[in-house]
């Protein structure tokens, strides 16, 4: 203790010396050097490649030819002339729009079910551990699960013909009626628990004496639950409802590994799209320009998502 | 009086155990599935009508896999990449957060926006020039390649979950340092990191399930089967033999494990720090 004041105390004495000023200016550079090294990575992995990329979009044979001429806009003419371009903009938006308002409907009852007190604390959490489960798997393993179950000599298919539901057996993925379908469905089975989650933590953080109160006022059960629990958790809800928006519109693992976008385009959403433009038809140019559209479309909804984080 | 009391207590209890039942059909029965799949021959997992469990348990498909070095060395890569990049990460995103948790400085605001907005950029957008570059780099099928470009969605993250719990610790404990005339950088690692655990735990293990799970990177960056992770390989095996459904199943029942056991140690930590900073963040 002694010894280290007598350090600080020369330390000071030395900075006096060399000037004031100078100490204090070195002291300010302290932030920085802390917060360089993750800032240094990012620019280098993220703002360089966006910048080329944008440049690859506004050439003609990016990648490929090595005096690759300026071509304008004109990569971004022929994506939009594209017709696949466009049913994939409206595959990926049903994708998305179902995938989020089901994640959202299935998290929030299951994370209303496991709020209540009506159950053994036990019970709920062991099945709070295994309502989460979906979330740990890799898209690939979701992926092969579901093509097992949905196989037209599968499980789901038997059970749905033993009830008389279907009578033929349906081949759920590799039906241009039906892959859309299936498609979206194994993708709110895998993505309700991060909405479960954080509803919990918010039904766990609403006040008790709201409750009291309203129940005072004659309130019952569902009054409580539109007037009270919901607009609670709605800053959660608008937070994750935006981030699921922008990680749900450029899922490729699930689509790739179920379907692959076909039968003849039925479920080519807008990253499966952009990837085949790339690296089956080597049309980098192409494929930047088209890159180049879900960016700037996840960026605007990420503009409302840092708003919205930043109101609260 | 008898009857409204089973309206208002008994009913709801029923409901709520019957929802909690369906709730569980929904999420785990998949899993099971795949599990006992693993563990039925492969004549048996089409078998009608359906049964869950398998007339004879047979591990030969998990055998299979222990035998083909190939598949083998899928999981030492998905270990050895996943291993690395969370180690990096943490270091750079425990540096980064005391950055952020303990000083206000200029750009700060923005510097924060930046980490955010990078949790959202679309990963195919980054992919292309990442081709480019690793080509021109000559890094193109190397760990590195793969090591350096998952940084850039696993670092956001960690950056958030750290600085959400290092916002919870007091100031006085580093400041005590400074008092005595210790410099921040030893307050950092005496101090911050050793009542850390709990946070750098869940950082860690969420890092890891990002390293563990990526496919995209890994499909386009790498090209020979020494270096293909788990996913890619189950990607592989489902292409060369389509109708060999319960050696997929084991392989992703070994490809899910660590994750399973992670989160089953880690969970407390790991769902405190997910709801902090997916929540608040």
């Amino acid at each position: 203790m002694n010894h280290s004041a007598t350090a600080l105390v020369a330390a000071h004495a030395k900075a006096r010396r060399k000037g004031w000023l100078r100490y204090s200016t070195l002291r300010k550079l302290v932030p920085y050097f802390y917060v360089s090294p993750a800032t240094l990575l990012l620019v280098l992995l993220m703002l360089f490649p966006m910048v080329m990329v944008f440049k690859y979009s506004l050439m003609d044979g990016a990648i490929m030819k090595k005096t690759a001429a300026f071509a304008g806009v004109q990569n971004y003419v022929t994506i939009f002339e594209n017709p696949v371009f466009w049913q994939s903009v409206a595959q990926t938006l049903y994708f998305t729009i179902m995938s989020v308002v089901f994640h959202f409907i299935i998290g929030l009852a299951f994370a209303l079910l496991l709020n209540t007190n009506r159950v053994d604390p036990l019970i709920r959490s062991i099945l709070r551990v295994l309502f989460i489960l979906p979330w740990l798997f890799t898209a690939v393993i979701i992926a092969i699960i579901w093509r097992l179950l949905l196989d037209p000599n599968g499980v789901v298919n038997s059970v749905l013909m033993a009830l008389h539901i279907i009578n033929f057996k349906v081949e759920w993925f590799s039906s241009t009626r039906t892959a859309i379908h299936a498609l979206t469905f194994a993708n709110i089975w895998a993505g309700y628990p991060l909405y479960m989650v954080s509803l919990l933590a918010g039904l766990q953080g609403i006040s008790k004496e709201l409750y009291e109160a309203a129940g005072i006022d004659g309130a019952n059960g569902l009054q409580k639950f539109w007037y009270i629990t919901i607009p609670q958790l709605m800053p959660i809800i608008i937070s994750i409802a935006l981030l699921d928006f922008i990680w749900t519109m450029q899922v490729f693992p699930l689509v790739w590994m179920t379907t692959g976008g076909g039968p003849i385009y039925s479920t080519e959403v807008l990253s499966t799209f952009t990837y085949k433009l790339a690296f089956s038809q080597y049309e980098f140019s192409l494929a930047s320009a088209s890159a180049m559209i879900i960016l700037i479309i996840s960026m605007s909804v990420t503009y409302f998502y840092i708003k919205h984080q930043q109101r609260r | 009086m008898a009857k409204r009391s089973f309206k208002s207590s008994v009913l709801p209890t029923i409901l709520t155990y019957l929802g909690l039942a369906i709730g569980l059909v929904f999420s785990a029965f998949p899993i099971v599935w795949m599990f006992f799949s693993s563990l039925k021959s492969n004549t048996e997992i089409f078998a009608l009508p359906p049964r869950l469990l398998p007339d004879d348990f047979t591990v030969a498909a998990y055998l299979t896999i222990f035998n083909d070095p190939v598949k083998v060395r899928f999981f030492i890569n998905s270990y050895f990449v996943a291993g690395v990049v969370t180690g990096l990460t943490l270091l750079v995103a425990i540096v980064t957060a005391y950055g952020f948790s303990r000083y206000q400085f200029r750009f700060k605001n923005t510097l924060n926006i930046f980490i955010i907005s990078t949790q959202t950029v679309p990963p195919i957008t980054l992919l292309i020039p990442y081709f480019g570059m690793v080509v021109a780099f000559r890094i193109f099928d190397t760990y590195l390649a793969l090591i350096l470009t998952y940084m850039v969605f696993t670092l956001p993250y960690a950056v958030l979950l750290m600085t959400g719990y290092l916002n919870t610790l007091p100031k006085e404990l580093d400041e005590a340092v400074l008092v005595d005339g210790g410099s921040s950088w030893t307050a950092l690692w005496r101090v911050i990191v050793p009542v850390s655990i709990p946070g750098i735990v869940a950082t860690a293990v969420y890092t890891f399930l990002l390293a563990w799970n990526e496919f995209l990177f890994a499909l386009t960056l790498t090209k020979s089967m020494d270096l293909r992770t788990v996913p890619i390989g189950i990607q592989l095996l489902m292409g060369q033999h389509a109708f060999e459904w319960n050696e997929m199943m084991a392989m992703s029942v070994l490809g899910s494990l660590p994750l399973l056991v992670l989160y089953l140690v880690a969970q407390r930590y790991f769902l405190a720090g997910m709801t902090a900073g997916s929540v608040k963040s």
